[in-house]
């Protein structure tokens, strides 16, 4: 068994532009054909082409739709006036798609919080889940800040993105970032994907799409930098993403400090109740 | 084409949009809200501070010379205690792995760190218990309930930490006040049950622990509220709202029953126990719904982190240009 020395893996991880993102929802398909993720709930939900909804036990990468009245950049749009209104948001219009995915976050709640050790840090930096190991004790569900874990009520245990891991361990890219038809999944060592999602931003500045905005880059946010982060063009509560998530963890010793003060006015409680048994 | 829907929490709340167009992704929670089930862990929160506090009565009663309190005392702990394994491996997806949680000590995990924090404790008070029923080694059996009682302050508080220790907007903003409300709750819950259970004569050690635990419990909820500002409409509205403004009538009630009454008449002392059990109990499920609510309600996560970007940047300058494009709301915490 040869197991590579963790030290001389690189971190990698997920650089995902959402301004190139078509909402072919081919990271979806392939990440479920891939993995074997079962069927996710076949509903029609009339929120523009998102049917998948949200990450779940079931939905690994899901591919979110916003339609907005703006324009992308200074983009001439030619949408024909449909009403009597008139004005120039008329013609404004803008679909913006994204494919979300675990964050494999640096300071990893699922992983801090998980009782039995199923949820671990990989060679590659990533966290995973080990189904032979979780006992379906649902904690890092509501400990995640991004709404990415999930337990699959019929099996019991959680389920979310492995990074593909298994393709990793064998040179291979993740199934989504080689379905993806324009690039909007970027896989690789995480440093170079920081450096090329810096340069991307500048790009787009300078061709006028002032919007354009890294998230979840940041080594020093709330949850570490993610290990997959993403170019946004609205602010991060329109793609169902949390504007400033910090790992919970990060207030556990003021939380146990807090507790133990608890505890021992609990006891002295008990001090005080046995000198009543005398009165 | 149309904007994305508003949330549909708004119209139940009452609160505005921001005036910028909803925030939200179609009103879906950015969170997955918790999947544990509310009869077992909203029930084991109030039964494991039963258990934890009843340890305490026990040994507080067996010191103090109250011998017809220790008896039900060390049996009350040892029955919830049983019942709350009960339920904890009842939502375990896969319970006939709950093994798996003795495969490690994580300190981070406030459920590992419960996980042994139980296994010490139930062994002591059953232990215990099994000394009251037979009569058996009654010095050991005093040095065991000793030792749970210890170990119940632990029990009674470490669940506290275990809710907040999450991205749960409602518990984790109450993770200063939470361990000192659930202390109260548990002491107030096993006082009252040693009010129902224990002779006039000998039920001094319960009187003193109801009192004193229920006050706790009052005075907690009210600094909680203060801390949790405007997020304290989840402990106001729906499921949450009814259970704890009942949690609260029937915690005064029964601390003046059992201040006034408690020591005077048995029948009196009895409605008193009954009403702090169930007021504990109904502090926990208020508490565990205001959580379940918080989290499906995208606002509370981007308003709570909307607010700390707004701080962090009015502390970085002290007159920052408002930036019409990204709302901030701020709001006392």
């Amino acid at each position: 068994m040869s197991v590579p020395d963790a030290t001389e893996i690189p971190r990698m991880g997920f650089f995902t532009d959402t301004s190139v993102c078509i909402g072919c929802k081919a990271c979806e398909v392939a990440c479920k054909e891939w993995n074997g993720v079962p069927e996710d709930g076949l509903v029609w939900t009339g929120h523009s082409h998102d049917n998948s909804q949200g990450l779940s036990a079931d939905t690994w990468r899901h591919v979110a739709f916003i339609e907005q009245r703006a324009t992308v950049g200074h983009h001439q749009p030619n949408l024909q006036r449909t009403g009597a209104s008139d004005g120039d948001t008329d013609q404004a219009f803008r679909w913006l798609m994204a494919s979300d995915v675990c964050k494999h976050c640096t300071h990893a709640a699922c992983l801090d919080v998980c009782p039995t050790g199923a949820i671990f840090r990989s060679e590659f930096g990533t966290v995973v889940v080990q189904a032979d190991v979780c006992n379906g004790c649902g904690y890092c569900v509501p400990a995640c800040p991004y709404g990415v874990i999930d337990k699959r009520p019929d099996d019991g245990r959680v389920f979310k993105c492995t990074l593909c891991y298994d393709r990793l361990q064998v040179g291979q890219e993740p199934a989504c970032a080689k379905a993806c038809p324009t690039d909007s999944i970027q896989f690789g060592v995480l440093d170079d994907l920081r450096e090329r999602a810096t340069l991307r931003v500048e790009r787009l500045h300078a061709d006028g799409v002032t919007e354009a905005r890294l998230y979840g880059h940041d080594p020093s946010d709330g949850v570490g930098g993610d290990g997959a982060f993403f170019l946004l063009l609205d602010e991060p509560e329109v793609y169902g993403l949390p504007p400033a998530p910090v790992v919970t963890t990060a207030d556990l010793p003021a939380m146990w400090r807090h507790s133990a003060l608890a505890a021992a006015g609990l006891l002295l409680i008990g001090l005080l109740s046995a000198a009543g048994a005398r009165r | 084409m149309s904007e994305p829907q508003g949330s549909h929490g708004v119209g139940q709340t009452g609160r505005q949009d921001q005036g910028q167009g909803d925030r939200s992704y179609y009103g879906r929670p950015v969170l997955n809200p918790p999947v544990w089930e509310e009869r077992e862990i909203a029930g084991y929160l109030f039964t494991g501070g039963l258990a934890g506090a009843s340890s305490i009565l026990a040994a507080a009663a067996d010191a103090g010379g109250a011998a017809g309190l220790v008896r039900p005392a060390r049996l009350c702990a040892s029955a919830a205690i049983s019942v709350s394994f009960v339920a904890l491996i009842k939502d375990l997806g896969r319970p006939e792995r709950f093994l798996n949680m003795l495969r490690v000590f994580k300190p981070t995990s406030p459920m590992s760190v419960g996980t042994w924090i139980l296994s010490a404790y139930a062994p002591l008070n059953f232990a215990a218990s099994a000394s009251t029923l037979t009569g058996r080694a009654p010095r050991a059996g005093a040095v065991a309930g000793a030792g749970a009682g210890l170990l119940g302050s632990a029990v009674a508080t470490y669940t506290a930490v275990l809710v907040a220790d999450t991205a749960v907007p409602t518990w984790h903003e109450a993770h200063r006040e939470l361990p000192f409300l659930f202390a109260g709750s548990a002491a107030s819950a096993a006082g009252g049950f040693g009010l129902l259970a224990a002779a006039r004569a000998e039920n001094g050690p319960a009187r003193t622990m109801a009192v004193l635990g229920a006050v706790g419990e009052l005075a907690a909820m009210r600094t909680l509220r203060q801390r949790l500002g405007p997020l304290a409409e989840t402990l106001d509205t729906g499921p949450a709202g009814r259970r704890l403004r009942a949690a609260e009538r029937l915690s005064v009630a029964g601390v003046i029953g059992a201040a006034l009454l408690g020591r005077r008449s048995r029948v009196a002392a009895a409605l008193a126990g009954g009403a702090l059990m169930s007021a504990s109990a109904l502090t926990r499920f208020g508490i565990f719904a205001a959580g379940m609510a918080s989290a499906e309600d995208p606002h509370w996560t981007v308003d709570l982190q909307r607010a700390r970007i707004a701080a962090a940047a009015t502390a970085a300058q002290p007159s920052p240009a408002p930036n019409p494009a990204s709302p901030a709301p701020v709001r006392s915490a």
